[in-house]
């Protein structure tokens, strides 16, 4: 029979279709505002929840559905006032070892859950917060690296008993060493071949002089910068971590920046603050009495003064993780581990030291704004860096020290503040905002109305032309039009694609470009009838005949789409996702659910006329 | 034989019109190249503060209140409501990355407590953006390189679908839509930021898909209709695809001109590129690529052999 689908295919649209409507329900179930509670180690117990809630009670806080999930617990709010308000509260009634995190919590019905049905997330444009783009300085971790390997290189080379005239970094990637004698160069020469697999080594001569110049190769460099932008990375998880948010995202792009997005956060000097804190780890060892004053520093610790030598012995890019433990005896310590070259390092400077102390010294960058006296002899506001030194540990060096050791005598608190200190202290190398954008969460709100005007008002008139143009088959159109719409918001939420304003405004733009398929098996229709072809004949050559020129068209559109998604970031990926997915469900419903809805209107029946409109 | 009550000279027109279009081309191109793009702040480089007031609020107030403290590059207008002030500050080129980043880690604060002290009004910070200068420039690179890497995998994809001629034409066509949407925004000043860039990607997107609509009805004609000449079937084509062209453009039109009025003012540039984009793609989809066919000496051979060949492929 001519225009009929099998039964079979009819039942695999509905089950499409059917598939549409569940995944894209979720986002029909708006996320309530919640304050999560946590402890370090602990779960969270039903007396940690009674006191959170009596606090808020005695405020007079309104909040609901209080719940125990796994380890932590979440307490509702109806709305972002009281959640801001709440979380301080709760902080505060829940005292320290607790951590307070803004949350959202999900209200879908559990039987969407079970089906892993979630909901598109809302960029940051829609919802508030803030956007950070942070930059590595990997000329500066390149220095670093290797000033440390210059340092490195002259104990080796003293313990080694070779003498050399001079040792210098001259540029970021060259060390020059200076020899009297070809014999110094070139056992130095074999030592450093021996130690340092990642130096190249090149004789030079000028003058009396014997010059070994060392540099790393171009993969070595590579190689850094990797590690280097991982070890950020993870820094900045940290930081973020301790900030409490909800959904945050840190993610790298390119090879030296780190994406930063703190969804809903409203005080970012705070984020700013302690995202950007430059700070860096070095070990240090307390001055020999009798020291030359311009060669150490004095460090205020615990209300006791410390001399502490400059010459930095390791630093803290070698610090490759850190957790405070209990010794076999119960006492708190922390154990640090080195990475291999650090470890050898470390080991090589320990062994010489043996009951001295070994100091850690953290300095941050910071700013501080000042006021000085301008030209005019107004007041003016200006910002200064400067660097803010702090003793972190002072301990005595036991015995000669590895890849892995622990400094104990500590308290509880000290042990795990200072393995924070030491992890999340520091960064591998410095970083700097190179782009931010902040949003408030009423522009969120302001948004996220203006789309949702935009969407009714566009697609709402292109329904009704659709009908008023084309009659039975512009309902046919329509009916294709919506599931397309609800597929699309299926597919986004499955795949969780993040809905920005231009995604919205992707979907609109889909939805009036999505008709052009339907326009483009009309027209054909009409033209066939206009031909001379029976009505249910027209149907089907209509159909099969426009499916070429869809296909053709579509598929260009989808290579700018790539191109698109390709060079673009943020809200502009977002944009080109939803174009992508767009184009294939709309040649889908066109192809298939307006087919089926013709079908099932005129399939397998006598018909006289086609409702499409006015044709000859 | 298709026969439709109405038909249209487009080929004729077409003649005409090319003088019109060449010259806005050329407009285009000149106010590109001597007036250049009001660039936005994602492709300048610098810091723009969105602040709104819980009461109205003098624009120049503001401006000689940031001036006064400090703040003499800022360059204040009105935003919206007269509850809203825009602020735009330029990098400081003489500043290093790090001290770049130390302004900008209390420039909000700052700014909201020098704008406070000078009010009585509330004042709240609404949007802060800050780019710094190589981020810009490497966008700038990159939107380029997006246009003319979407524009080589078009004429690609036509030149193996179709032939070589209707890639030429098709590209012609499209260039003469970005540049002409570029040149709108150049001309009147309107700010050109990372949202109009995708936008002008769109219209690519859009503009190749109405063409090859068109192309792919030529195709038919050029295969299937035994008399005349590539004029008149190319002017037949038309005819026929004039009310899908039509309809498409419009249905997309209706949509876009509800993000223009009511889409607010974030999306004002997108929403703004597409509707001229529209037009301009419509256009040029009927009347450009057509007569660029033409000028090219497009004939049936340049179809028929190809088809020719896959039909003798295809045997055994």
């Amino acid at each position: 029979m001519q225009n009929k689908f099998p039964l079979w295919k009819n039942l695999l649209i509905l089950f499409v279709v059917l598939l549409g409507a569940i995944y894209s329900a979720p986002n029909l179930y708006p996320d309530d505002p919640a304050v999560q509670i946590t402890h370090e180690s602990e779960p969270i117990d039903e007396f940690v929840m009674a006191t959170a809630t009596d606090a808020l009670r005695a405020e007079g806080i309104e909040f609901f559905g209080e719940a125990i999930d796994g380890r932590s617990g979440i307490i509702r709010f109806s709305n972002l006032d009281d959640q801001l308000r709440g979380k301080s509260v709760i902080e505060l009634a829940v005292g320290g070892g607790y951590f307070t995190a803004l949350n959202l919590a999900p209200t879908t019905p559990d039987w969407l859950q079970a089906m892993n049905a979630g909901k598109m997330s809302l960029g940051l444009d829609l919802q508030g917060g803030v956007h950070f783009l942070m930059e590595v300085d990997m000329e500066a971790a390149l220095e670093r690296r290797m000033d440390n390997t210059v340092s490195t290189l002259r104990q080796l080379l003293r313990s080694e008993r070779i003498r050399s005239r001079a040792l210098d970094l001259e540029e970021p990637n060259l060390i020059v060493a200076r020899f009297d004698d070809e014999e110094s160069r070139s056992s130095a020469r074999a030592l450093i071949r021996e130690s340092f697999a990642e130096l190249q080594t090149v004789n030079r001569e000028q003058g009396d002089n014997f010059y070994l110049d060392m540099s790393l190769t171009e993969l070595d460099i590579l190689q850094m910068q990797r590690d280097t932008i991982a070890a950020n990375k993870t820094t900045i998880l940290n930081r973020v971590d301790s900030l409490g948010v909800s959904e945050p995202v840190v993610q790298q792009q390119g090879v030296n920046r780190i994406v930063v997005e703190l969804p809903g956060v409203q005080d970012t000097a705070q984020a700013k603050r302690i995202l950007q804190r430059i700070a860096t780890l070095n070990f240090h060892l307390e001055a020999a009495p009798g020291s030359p004053p311009s060669s150490y520093t004095t460090y205020d610790y615990e209300g006791m003064l410390i001399d502490v030598s400059n010459e930095v012995i390791l630093q803290g890019d070698r610090v490759s993780n850190v957790r405070s433990t209990l010794d076999q005896t119960g006492l708190p310590q922390v154990a640090i581990n080195l990475d291999a070259q650090g470890g050898e390092q470390f080991s090589r400077v320990t062994r010489d030291n043996i009951n001295r102390l070994m100091d850690i010294v953290l300095s941050e960058t910071k700013t501080r704004p000042v006021t000085v006296q301008g030209e005019n002899g107004e007041m003016i506001t200006e910002q200064e860096t400067y660097e803010e030194k702090r003793l972190i540990s002072h301990a005595t060096i036991r015995a000669a020290l590895g890849r892995e050791f622990v400094i104990t005598g500590l308290t509880t608190t000290e042990a795990n503040e200072l393995s924070l200190l030491i992890r999340s202290g520091a960064l591998a190398a410095p970083m700097y905002f190179v782009e931010e954008r902040t949003l408030g969460p009423s522009m969120g709100a302001e948004n996220i109305e203006q789309g949702k005007r935009a969407t009714v008002l566009g697609v709402g008139l292109v329904v009704v032309f659709m009908f008023a143009y084309y009659r039975m088959f512009g309902l046919a159109a329509n009916i294709a039009l919506g599931v397309n719409l609800l597929l699309l918001i299926a597919i986004m939420s499955i795949i969780s694609a993040t809905l920005t304003l231009p995604g919205i405004f992707g979907i609109v733009l889909i939805m009036g470009m999505a008709v052009d398929a339907n326009v483009l098996i009309f027209t054909r229709i009409r033209e066939e009838l206009a031909n001379g072809l029976s009505p249910q004949g027209a149907i089907s050559a209509g159909f099969d005949r426009a499916l070429g020129t869809i296909m053709d068209a579509n598929l260009t559109t989808l290579l700018v789409g790539i191109v698109l998604f390709s060079i673009g970031t943020g809200p502009v990926k977002g944009f080109a996702v939803t174009l992508m997915i767009g184009i294939f469900t709309s040649v889908w419903t066109a192809m298939v659910i307006t087919r089926a809805v013709v079908n099932l209107m005129y399939g397998g029946r006598q018909v006289k006329r086609l409702s499409i409109g006015p044709y000859v | 034989m298709a026969m439709l009550e109405r038909s249209f000279d487009f080929i004729g027109t077409g003649r005409k019109l090319s003088i019109v279009s060449a010259i806005a081309v050329l407009i285009s191109l000149g106010s590109l190249l001597f007036n250049s793009l009001e660039l936005g702040l994602d492709f300048t480089s610098g810091s723009l503060v969105e602040v709104g007031y819980s009461e109205s609020v003098d624009v120049a107030e503001v401006g000689s209140l940031l001036s006064a403290a400090g703040y003499e590059e800022a360059l204040v207008v009105a935003f919206g409501s007269d509850q809203e002030v825009l602020i735009r500050m330029p990098v400081d080129e003489s500043l290093s990355e790090v001290e770049m980043a130390g302004q900008l880690v209390v420039l909000g604060e700052s700014l909201l407590a020098t704008l406070q002290a000078g009010t009585t009004a509330e004042v709240e910070i609404r949007r802060l953006e800050f780019v710094g200068p190589r981020v810009g420039e490497e966008l700038a690179e990159s939107g380029g390189m997006g246009v003319l890497v979407s524009l080589g995998m078009v004429m690609l994809y036509v030149g193996a679908r179709f032939q070589s001629k209707f890639a030429i034409a098709a590209v012609v066509g499209l260039m003469h839509d970005v540049i002409l949407v570029m040149g709108i925004f150049s001309v009147f000043r309107i700010q050109f930021d990372l949202t109009v860039l995708a936008a002008v990607l769109a219209i690519i997107g859009y503009s190749v898909n109405d063409k090859i609509v068109v192309f792919d009805r030529v195709r038919e004609n050029f295969r299937v209709l035994r008399k005349g000449t590539p004029a008149e079937l190319i002017n037949i084509s038309l005819n026929q695809t004039l009310s899908r062209t039509t309809i498409t453009s419009g249905t997309t039109l209706l949509v876009v001109l509800a993000m223009l009025f009511v889409g607010g003012d974030s999306i004002y540039g997108f929403a703004l590129a597409l509707t001229w984009g529209i037009i301009i793609g419509t256009y040029s989809s009927i009347y450009v690529g057509s007569t660029i066919l033409l000028l090219l000496k497009v004939t049936k051979e340049d179809l028929m052999v190809q088809a020719k060949e896959g039909e003798a492929d295809s045997r055994p």
